[in-house]
């Protein structure tokens, strides 16, 4: 059969079972529109924005667990794509993304709506191509996808020259399977590293597991669990991988690093024996480095080699999926006896008593703990909550205690304000039955804003619940701890009606302001199925979070809320973010 | 610790700007970079020297080989291996130094592969710490350009 180059593109999707694609015409893409019309069983969302495209491909990824499909066109629509892929990247998020180019004749010649896409995306991708042999398009779709989804996912961009699309050639079909002499992600795990981790493991006496985001993309949350009940270890979790182990469990001590537990913090720095479980250490969880978990010994598990050793020495590394290496761990440790950790368990409770997420509530105002607290209620733990980056994204995940994965959605490693909105809208049409709430601040919701139309087109109803401070708080936090109260920029002046915005965009629209109308908005907002609703709630302006490990200072060192421990930074540590 | 790393890689458009991009976007450091061709068209050979202490090398070997066009990476260093850099160095003669540039000439078995009348074309191949040697040995104001390759090597025993 002759089919042009954009035919061959879109049979390949639909070979690969793409439901969705979130993208965005223009010059150089077509072609490929013009195939994609004539495609009944892949569904195009039409966002407003290259960038909401990528976040709702990647909410949509997140959500499922299957690979998110964009389609922008070459030039700005690249470029405007930008800060999605490398979201998504940051995330270990599984992405294809493809980008119209300009005709092979005129590539470098400065044409028309022309970037070096490759060029532009090369350090945030897991890998790109450029496609100008139309005989090479089905081999190079099928290596993107296989690229994207296999060891540790990451975005591919697929970046196709407008000719490409155009010309014709004899489709053979989508090749079956792919395989790559320089590309092997399948890992088997070396017994003898868990026999290393096992002789240590069996000694500890104070244990502690710390899962992240890799216990989510590896869909090892069953196996997590076995794990930790067959231990009986504490375990905590990063902001990446909440939900992997339940939250609501007794051994969980909810999430670590700057905004993370007291309990968590004070565990890991005590500890004599952390299994890092697809986390990578990162510099929101070891704080200072000289200070983090001075007397423990580090096993840690993931699949890429570069994660490991790169911030922190670990003293045995599990190279392969979450899920192989504790499954083998969980049979190496069917005939063994563990230390004792009654005392160490009895320290951990002196910790939790402490109650480091309690907050000071004030009669007039709304504090935005309260809201989360009143949203976990109003959904029973059970909706998918996606948030954008500020104070009110730690407070979801301190205050919504969630219990399954792929629940929580959010920009952790890029921290990308405007993630939230497209994200929830990719989420709702990945799973439509769900509850899908985005939890969001005045000053994100405005970077992402026009996808409220899109979600009206396509209808994703969602419960945006805008914790609206009027400020930049985490900015504002920073700046009342370490720059003397000087607010600058952090002030959100001029702010739009909200609920008219929501109404002019034909969607529902709450203002919140006094505490009392909390609960009945949410329940309101809930029982509307099949409508999108725009809380917006006054919240408490002057509100920080808390626990909070400054810059630089150590897990012991953490600030907890209503406390005399006047927050101070060192010099090594303003030099941090 | 100067490391030598040999790279082998699909023969792929852009796989050079990887290389490069990836040293730079992490900040490690490259003393020189060669790279061309193998018996295996489809396969390029690159090898690159960088300085940096265990752990940084340590980063450097993953992250070059979580390239996906990246087939193998070896340290070369960790093992026994034969390193080579070319250097092709245009001088100024006059009678004055001539005999003393040919008796340099000499002493570092080089190759005069281009004369002119008050030039000499030099080459020399051999470890870098020779090919340094030899021009610390010329009269700085004497040299009127200096190419070098970079080095390359190969390991002493039989790798994949
Ligand atoms: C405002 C703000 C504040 C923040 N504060 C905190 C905080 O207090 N606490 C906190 O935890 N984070 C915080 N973060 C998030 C932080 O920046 C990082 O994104 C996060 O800590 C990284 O989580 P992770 O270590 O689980 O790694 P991820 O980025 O989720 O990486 C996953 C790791 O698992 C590996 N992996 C992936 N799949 C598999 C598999 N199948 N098998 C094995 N391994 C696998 C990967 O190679 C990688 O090393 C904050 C972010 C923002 C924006
Ligand atoms: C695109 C982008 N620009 C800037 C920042 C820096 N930043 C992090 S949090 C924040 C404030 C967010 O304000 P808001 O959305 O109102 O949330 P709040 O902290 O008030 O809950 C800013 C500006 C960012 N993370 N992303
Ligand atoms: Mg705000």
């Amino acid at each position: 059969m002759k089919l042009n180059g954009a035919q061959i593109l879109i049979n390949s999707l639909k070979s690969e079972g793409i439901k969705h694609i979130f993208g965005y015409p223009g010059g150089a893409v077509l072609h490929i529109y013009d195939a994609l019309n004539a495609c009944n069983e892949i569904k195009h969302i039409l966002v407003r924005h290259e960038q909401g495209a990528v976040h709702a491909a990647d909410g949509y990824a997140r959500a499922s667990g299957k690979c998110g499909v964009a389609l922008v066109t070459s030039g700005p629509g690249l470029t405007n794509a930008v800060t999605g892929i490398a979201t998504a990247y940051m995330d270990s998020i599984p992405m294809v993304i493809v980008s119209g180019q300009v005709s092979s004749a005129v590539i470098g010649n400065d044409a028309f709506q022309e970037v070096d896409a490759v060029g532009i995306t090369r350090s945030c991708v897991k890998h790109n191509f450029l496609v100008t042999d139309i005989n090479d398009l089905a081999n190079v779709v099928k290596k993107a996808f296989y690229i994207a989804t296999t060891g540790r996912p990451g975005p591919v961009l697929i970046d196709i020259t407008k000719d490409t699309t155009i010309a014709e050639t004899e489709f053979i079909g989508y090749p079956e399977s792919i395989d790559m002499r320089s590309y092997q992600p399948e890992i088997k795990i070396e017994a003898n590293k868990i026999t290393k981790a096992i002789a240590l493991i069996v000694q500890a006496k104070k244990p502690i597991i710390y899962s992240g985001g890799g216990s989510v993309i590896g869909n090892a949350d069953k196996t997590l669990s076995i794990f930790t009940r067959h231990t009986g270890f504490p375990i905590t979790q990063t902001l990446m991988g909440l939900g992997a182990y339940p939250a609501s469990d007794k051994q969980s001590l909810g999430m670590l690093g700057m905004h993370g537990t007291y309990e968590a913090n004070m565990a890991m720095h005590d500890s004599d024996c952390i299994i890092a479980v697809g986390a990578r250490f990162d510099d929101r969880i070891t704080g200072n480095l000289d200070k983090f978990c001075p007397y423990a010994k580090i096993i840690h598990i993931d699949i890429d080699p570069s994660s490991v050793g790169k911030n922190v020495s670990v003293d045995v590394s599990i190279i392969g999926q979450v899920n192989d290496a504790l499954s083998a761990l969980i049979q190496a440790l069917k005939d063994k006896q563990l230390a004792d950790i009654t005392q160490w368990w009895a320290q951990i409770e002196t910790w939790r008593g402490v109650d480091s997420l309690a907050y000071q509530t004030k009669t007039g105002v709304i504090k935005p703990q309260s809201v989360i607290e009143a949203l976990y209620e109003v959904t029973k733990g059970e909706s998918i909550v996606t948030s954008d980056v500020g104070q009110h994204q730690m407070w979801v995940a301190q205050y919504y205690p969630f219990d399954k994965p792929r629940r929580w959605i959010n920009s952790g490693g890029l921290g990308t304000m405007g993630f939230g909105l497209p994200a929830a809208m990719g989420a709702k049409l990945a799973a439509p039955e769900m509850d899908v709430a985005c939890v969001t601040g005045e000053g994100s919701i405005q970077m992402m804003l026009q996808e409220l139309s899109t979600m009206l087109q396509y209808n994703t109803p969602v419960k945006i619940i805008n914790l609206n401070n009027g400020y930049l708080g985490m900015v504002r936090q920073w700046q009342e701890f370490f720059y003397d109260k000087r607010y600058s920029m952090s002030y959100m002046d001029a702010l739009p009606d909200f609920v008219k915005l929501a109404k002019s965009y034909g969607h529902i629209g709450i203002k919140v302001e006094k505490e009392l109308d909390l609960k009945p908005a949410l329940v309101e907002a809930f029982k509307q199925k099949n409508r999108t609703v725009f809380l917006d709630i006054l919240t408490d302006s002057t509100e920080n979070v808390f626990p909070m490990i400054p810059s630089g200072a150590g897990h012991h060192e953490m600030l907890l809320a209503g406390r005399d421990n006047m927050a101070s930074i060192n010099d090594k540590g303003l030099n941090l973010v | 610790m100067r490391y030598i790393i040999s790279v082998l890689l699909e023969n792929e458009a852009g796989a050079l700007s990887r290389v490069a991009g990836l040293f730079s976007a992490r900040g490690f450091n490259i003393e020189s970079l060669t790279v061309a061709a193998t018996n295996d068209s489809t396969l390029s050979r690159m090898t690159i020297v960088s300085i940096g202490d265990d752990n940084i090398i340590e980063q450097i070997v993953k992250q070059l080989n979580k390239l996906i066009d990246v087939v193998t990476v070896t340290d070369l260093t960790a093992t026994e291996h034969i390193e080579r850099e070319l250097l092709l160095v245009k001088v100024d003669v006059n009678q004055q130094t001539q005999a003393d540039i040919d008796k340099q000439i000499d002493i570092f078995s080089c190759k005069i592969v281009d004369l002119s009348e008050d030039t000499y074309t030099i080459e020399l191949a051999g470890k870098s710490q020779k090919i340094n040697d030899f021009l610390a040995s010329l009269d700085v104001s004497k040299i009127l350009e200096v190419s070098r390759t970079g080095v390359t090597g190969v390991c002493m025993k039989i790798t994949s």
